[in-house]
């Protein structure tokens, strides 16, 4: 729970979990809150756990320690599972099936289902109904997932890569049809990606794992003023001392270095401000040498 | 009732938040009057299914334009806008005009690429508003002079 006010999107506490066929932690102690009505960006290199995440949320898997609540319950309860709706890397759905059959049998296994909007997405992406699942497009296919998904008119949608191997006028197409899904009424998306640029102007909350653990959870725009990019010669080095260093990187006599500022920028420095996508990658890469616990 | 006068373009690499940019957009319509008074702005829906951007973008975006007195949002109805901002000195005939097209064939005829116009005109800019900043900086020092920061050194 999270206080007084309304539940939180996503709630972890000291949340662990382990794969018994590998032994190591994929999540270590994460503690975090997502706010609901937030557009999240779950990223972080391959491996760190942002699909063990989602199908901890999404009540798949159960927490080998601490605990995850959705929406203000547990992730595998009955409330959770109208209100939770989850899109896992694989997309389940039955290849035999027509598309028109597809959503039939969403309609059936979901007591709330909103016919209008899962046809609407369906025909968006111009895919015929009578159509099989086998034979569509790994675009068309994902459409019709999403389409289930957003049928089921949830509270909480988790999306684990769903813009994966998608081209880059599909994958626009996909997120422009969650973005006015997201306009028309209140829904909190988390959707883990790859894909920085186009996360760039669609999340406002980033949830940033490293090795199995939270490295940011933060407001987008938060996270946008916070850090600087800064130019300069490599002699202005020390100058950097004052300040958390991110990412850093010395080409000949140019050093560059993403920043958290803490106070004003001494040296001589260019400053900028650096996208989301800058950000996101500087805090992917880590400072040089891996000397981020030093600098943070 | 318009409303299907502007479409917004966002830019995903130019590093400028998305919410700024519909400002500016808007801004700029109203300044070349593309945008008039009483027009209809596209709904969130609408910009959001076009461009694929957070629609809290657009609110936010709405919601700044609404405080500043540009648009006002009709519950129900849509955000329409209620001022214009075509400046006189930026019309076309304009001695401001005039006097840039002249300094910009010097600057063509001194050899400047288009590149070198736009970054001595931001330079020059830059520098009057630093300018400007600073002189306000320091006049608020002068009133606290407790509070002095090492800014002046950076130059």
């Amino acid at each position: 729970m999270t206080g007084p006010d309304e539940p939180a999107a996503l709630h972890a506490t000291d949340l662990g979990f382990r794969y018994r066929a590998r032994g190591t932690w994929a999540l270590r102690e994460c503690g975090f809150t997502v706010p609901r009505g937030r557009i999240t960006a779950l990223v972080g290199r391959n491996g760190a756990g942002k699909s063990t995440l989602l199908h901890l949320a999404g009540g798949l898997l159960r927490p080998a320690h601490g605990e995850i609540r959705v929406l203000g319950t547990a992730p595998d309860g009955a409330a959770a599972r109208t209100r939770v709706a989850l899109l896992t890397q694989d997309k389940p759905l039955y290849p035999r099936f027509t598309v028109a059959d597809t959503l039939r049998m969403g309609g059936k296994l979901n007591a709330a289902w909103d016919r209008a909007v899962a046809e609407r997405v369906v025909r968006e992406g111009g895919i015929a109904p009578s159509v099989r699942v086998g034979e569509l497009s790994p675009g068309r296919r994902t459409r019709v997932a999403l389409a289930l998904a957003l049928g089921k008119r949830p509270e909480l949608l988790l999306l684990d890569e769903p813009l994966a191997d998608l081209d880059p006028v599909v994958r626009g197409e996909i997120m422009a049809t969650l973005m006015a899904e997201a306009a028309e009424r209140e829904v909190s998306i988390v959707l883990s990606s790859h894909v920085l640029p186009d996360l760039e102007q669609t999340c406002d909350w980033v949830t940033l794992l490293r090795a199995g653990r939270v490295e940011l959870n933060e407001d987008a725009d938060a996270l946008r003023e916070g850090h600087l990019l800064l130019t300069g010669h490599a002699d202005e080095e020390p100058a950097l001392r004052e300040h958390t260093v991110v990412h850093r990187r010395v080409h000949g006599r140019q050093l560059t270095a993403l920043v958290r500022p803490r106070g004003p920028v001494g040296g001589a420095f260019h400053v900028e401000r650096p996208g989301l996508e800058e950000i996101l990658l500087g805090h992917l890469q880590g400072a040089a040498g891996g000397a981020k616990g030093a600098a943070a | 009732m318009e409303g299907d006068v502007v479409e917004y373009r966002i830019d995903r690499q130019s590093g400028i938040p998305a919410y700024v940019q519909i400002v500016r957009q808007t801004e700029q319509a109203l300044r070349m009057g593309v945008l008039r008074v009483g027009d209809r702005l596209p709904t969130a829906k609408e910009v959001v299914a076009a461009t694929a951007i957070n629609p809290n973008t657009v609110f936010r975006a709405y919601r700044d334009m609404e405080q500043a007195g540009l648009v006002r949002s009709r519950r129900g109805l849509g955000t329409f806008v209620t001022r214009s901002l075509a400046r006189p000195g930026a019309e076309d005939d304009s001695p401001l005009r005039a006097g840039l097209a002249e300094w910009v064939a010097r600057a063509r005829s001194a050899g400047l690429e288009r590149d070198d116009v736009l970054a001595l005109v931001t330079a020059a800019l830059d520098e009057h508003d630093t300018q400007h900043e600073r002189h306000e900086r320091h006049e608020r020092h002068e009133n606290d002079p407790g509070d002095r920061e090492r800014n002046q050194e950076d130059a």
